[in-house]
């Protein structure tokens, strides 16, 4: 696939002097969807500004559809819809005044058909004439999303759209999320929540302490990373694993009445079926077996953690 | 040129004009009658004409400039600084437009807004004294260019400008006693001769000088100098915003 934005070797040194990004480069390809997982403050945000132009970079450069960032803000902005983390928007405007102002600052004709239906998929159309102070905070962040679809931009920028959302919400988040990247809008949302990613990312990225330290396919990256875990119901209670069953690593629990078996599913050979030619060797029967994979979750806080 | 962009700020920022118009319009309106209760009938009745105009009448320039330099600042300051405060500018600094093109929306606006109150105090003052109009169209560049300076100035102080305090208090602290020094209820030459000389470094006694004599045809210094210095002025905080905006200071991080 095509990509849509590179990002190259990037670097953010804030006037404080703290370095919140080294040397970063990731390409976005056309029409996925993105998840950038990473722990507070690890950079997404500043990443994410800088692309939308709100952050300067220090160092390297950004193309949008091969437009650089800077030299050609106008063309690159101009494809951009961003809707940032923080509930920020006007408070004595209404809900049609302020998505209609979006839409004119970034140099669209006004349309009030096309802002009809982004409030209407919003659900916010009854609350058009209100002003935004009497929104709650959901629909703050529902009219923050409509702003930044107001004109119609080919790329989408969700600063963790899902922070403080109650259940019902997130999950409509996530179909809107889907609809727009179904119409061809490439999507790059940040995230804290892994399921979140897991749900409806195409690809995984995350970031720590100013570093991209992977990229993945979201079921490669399952698939790679994941370790599979082969429980093992017993017939019969054993109160200590065989030595020759060692090499195994195999962990008895439930009193006894559990083997599991952790293994990789990315080498060739899993050593699922000498295990249990092992097993059977040792008259060690068993009456029920079940596999799980590890979720992203795992293997998210195996990657963020500190080396010890 | 983002002209959709200018359009949306420009009648935003007028939105935001005609919610408040009522509070903008009163507080000044009820000041200048003051003023004329005060300084044209109580203390006026005791000064003589001042070159051939009666006092009630010769300080209506001045009021008019004093509404319009204060409220000009005002405006802009706010105007910019709001989005700064509550954190909404981000989607001006995302947008496909030009740091100029901000800035023609936002002191577009703030001019606008001003120059509809100058003329407001204008009808006001009309009820009070007896007004000439000698030069309407020099009335009225005069009018247009302070309220886009002194919007630009206000911009300027709105961008710069860490917390409330501060954008208060440049208004307060600068604009007002250099409005009152700069003859707006007295012509320079009644002041002695060292003072008449500190106050030609007042840029507003040029404001005030030229705007004046569009009405009544007196000046303390000529119409061409007033010109020239207002178009300085201008040309002065055109350049500070530029500057601002190339530096990116204190705008983006
Ligand atoms: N204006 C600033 N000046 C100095 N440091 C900053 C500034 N903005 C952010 N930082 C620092 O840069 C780092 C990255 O911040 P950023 O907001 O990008 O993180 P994040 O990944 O979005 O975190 P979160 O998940 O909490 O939103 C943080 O350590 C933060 O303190
Ligand atoms: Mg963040």
């Amino acid at each position: 696939m095509r990509s849509l934005i590179s990002i190259n070797n990037l670097s953010k040194t804030y006037a404080s002097g703290f370095k919140a990004l080294k040397g970063v480069n990731l390409d976005i390809r056309q029409g996925e969807i993105l998840a950038l997982l990473g722990p507070n403050g690890a950079g997404k945000t500043t990443l994410i500004s800088i692309v939308c132009g709100i952050v300067n970079p220090s160092q390297g450069s950004v193309t949008v559809d091969g437009h650089d960032i800077v030299s050609d803000y106008r063309l690159t902005r101009a494809m951009i819809g961003l809707v940032p983390q923080e509930l920020t928007t006007e408070a004595f405007e209404t809900v049609w005044d302020t998505v209609t102002f979006s839409r004119g600052l970034f140099g669209k004709k006004a349309d009030p058909a096309h802002i009809e239906k982004v409030l209407g998929d919003l659900s916010l159309w009854d609350k058009r004439d209100s002003q935004i102070m009497e929104l709650s905070g959901g629909m703050k962040r529902r009219l923050l999303i409509a702003k930044a679809l107001s004109h119609e931009p080919r790329i989408l920028f969700l600063d963790e759209p899902t922070a403080g959302v109650d259940v019902e919400l997130r999950k409509d988040m996530w179909r809107l999320i889907r609809d727009l990247r179904h119409s061809g809008v490439t999507i790059i949302l940040t995230t804290h929540y892994i399921d979140e990613a897991e749900e409806i990312a195409d690809r995984v990225g995350v970031i720590n302490k100013g570093e991209i330290i992977l990229v993945e396919e979201k079921a490669e990256l399952m698939r790679k990373m994941g370790r599979k875990r082969l429980t093992l119901e017993l017939l019969e209670k054993i109160s200590s694993v065989p030595s020759k069953l060692q090499p195994y690593n195999l962990d008895l629990v439930a009193d006894g009445g559990q083997l599991i078996y952790t293994y990789d599913t990315q080498t060739d050979r899993t050593g699922i079926t000498s295990l249990l030619g092992e097993l059977h060797a040792a008259g060690i029967r068993f009456r029920d077996l079940s596999t799980t994979q590890s979720s992203l979750e795992e293997i998210f806080v195996d990657l963020v953690r500190e080396p010890e | 040129m983002n002209v959709h962009a200018i359009k949306a700020i420009y009648l935003f920022e007028m939105a935001r004009t005609w919610r408040t118009l009522f509070q903008s319009v009163v507080s000044p309106v009820i000041s200048t009658s003051l003023y004329f209760v005060v300084f044209g009938s109580a203390i006026g009745s005791r000064i003589t004409d001042i070159e051939g105009v009666g006092y009630g009448s010769f300080i209506v320039p001045g009021l008019i400039m004093l509404t319009l330099m204060t409220q000009s600042i005002s405006n802009a300051s706010f105007g910019i600084y709001f989005p700064k405060f509550i954190g909404s500018i981000f989607e001006l600094l995302s947008a496909p437009v030009s740091s100029f093109e901000i800035v023609l929306g936002y002191v577009g606006a703030a001019a606008t807004k001003s120059i509809i109150l100058g003329l407001i105090i204008l009808a006001t003052a009309s009820l009070f004294v007896p007004l000439q109009f000698a030069h309407p169209a020099w009335m009225f560049l005069f009018l247009v260019l302070t309220a886009l300076t002194f919007s630009l100035f206000g911009f300027i102080i709105g961008i710069l400008a860490k917390n409330f305090e501060q954008l208060q208090i440049i208004p307060l602290l600068i604009v007002t006693p250099l409005v009152f020094l700069g003859g707006s209820f007295y012509s320079i030459d009644m002041l002695p001769p060292f003072w008449q000389n500190v106050t030609l470094f007042n840029p507003v006694v040029y404001l005030i000088s030229g705007f004046r004599w569009s009405f009544y045809e007196i000046s303390d210094v000529s119409v061409e100098v007033s010109l020239a210095m207002i178009t300085v002025f201008l040309a002065m905080c055109m350049t500070t915003v530029w500057w601002i905006f190339k530096t990116g200071y204190k705008v983006k991080k």
